[in-house]
């Protein structure tokens, strides 16, 4: 069986996580191998997924934790 | 024991000492999960002094109901859903609801094609040092429709396995992979052809 683009796309996540049956995962290889769209487009997609996952992206508000540890503080004299 | 077998153990037992009144230790219980509340309920109220206010409350929430907390899930599962509940909540109540269904339209079925390119060079992770490139990702993300939002943040950004991802947005695995494939789609075609105008050596906005 060969694969075009528009397969080896829906693919693309499956491939990064390592969950493609082995047989998918050879043919995708195999894509990749002569094809530069396919391979940039997985590489980007890698790219972007190291970038958003770093812990600088999504960060907590200065003083997040001591604010909110200080109300749990207070909710737990009030029950007291 | 796996890592996670002893996680729930350990947290089975603080647990139990937060039952038996030792409540200084639900301190301890919640410390690795705030950035993954505060995040998940950003992702919905999209207003950073809401959410925080409303990830106090959810935290507040899961200490007033612990008694209710069943150990057959994850302590985080749990927590991660009253989290999401109190977002949701607060953004009915806010009745912004209207603007939030159009972007939450697009359906399952149907897929994502990416940006399409000839070659890729990689943009290091030196390059979030620049508040711009942290914008661009962050309103990439949070701009996708919400069903993808929220499962490209539990796996991508916070790590949830699949099963935990699942159990936490009450979905099936099988549509835990389709969401989160069609979300890295999304991001690469909107991502790839800003992110390649990045360059190292000259700033990326000349006006600023």
């Amino acid at each position: 069986m060969v694969i075009n683009c528009k397969d080896v796309w829906e693919h693309i996540s499956g491939y990064l996580d390592d969950t493609l049956a082995s047989s998918e995962f050879v043919e995708v290889q195999k894509h990749l191998e002569h094809c530069e769209i396919c391979s940039a487009i997985l590489d980007s997609t890698r790219n972007i997924l190291i970038l958003t996952a770093d812990e600088r992206v999504f960060e907590l508000p200065l003083g997040f934790s001591e604010r909110l540890h200080a109300r749990i503080d207070e909710e737990m004299q009030r029950i007291a | 024991m796996t890592a996670e077998e002893i996680q729930l153990r350990n947290e089975a037992q603080v647990i139990a000492s937060i039952m038996a009144g030792e409540t200084g230790f639900f301190h301890d219980l919640i410390r690795p999960y705030e950035r993954t509340v505060y995040i998940m309920i950003l992702s919905v109220l999209r207003n950073e002094a809401d959410a925080e206010d409303a990830a106090q409350e959810a935290f507040l929430k899961a200490f007033r109901n612990l008694s209710k907390f069943r150990a057959e899930s994850k302590f985080g599962t749990w927590l991660i859903r009253i989290a999401l509940n109190e977002a949701r909540s607060r953004l009915r109540a806010r009745k912004t609801a209207a603007a939030e269904t159009l972007d939450a339209a697009p359906g399952e079925e149907g897929h994502v094609s990416p940006a399409l390119l000839r070659d890729w060079r990689e943009v290091p992770l030196e390059t979030l040092e620049r508040q711009e490139v942290r914008i661009v990702l962050q309103q990439a993300v949070m701009t996708l429709p919400e069903i993808y939002r929220e499962i490209f943040l539990l796996r991508d950004v916070e790590e949830l396995s699949v099963r935990e991802s699942a159990t936490t947005l009450g979905i099936s695995e099988a549509a835990v992979k389709v969401r989160l494939h069609r979300a890295r789609m999304m991001l690469q075609k909107t991502l790839a052809p800003r992110l390649k105008q990045v360059n190292p050596k000259q700033r990326w906005f000349p006006w600023l």
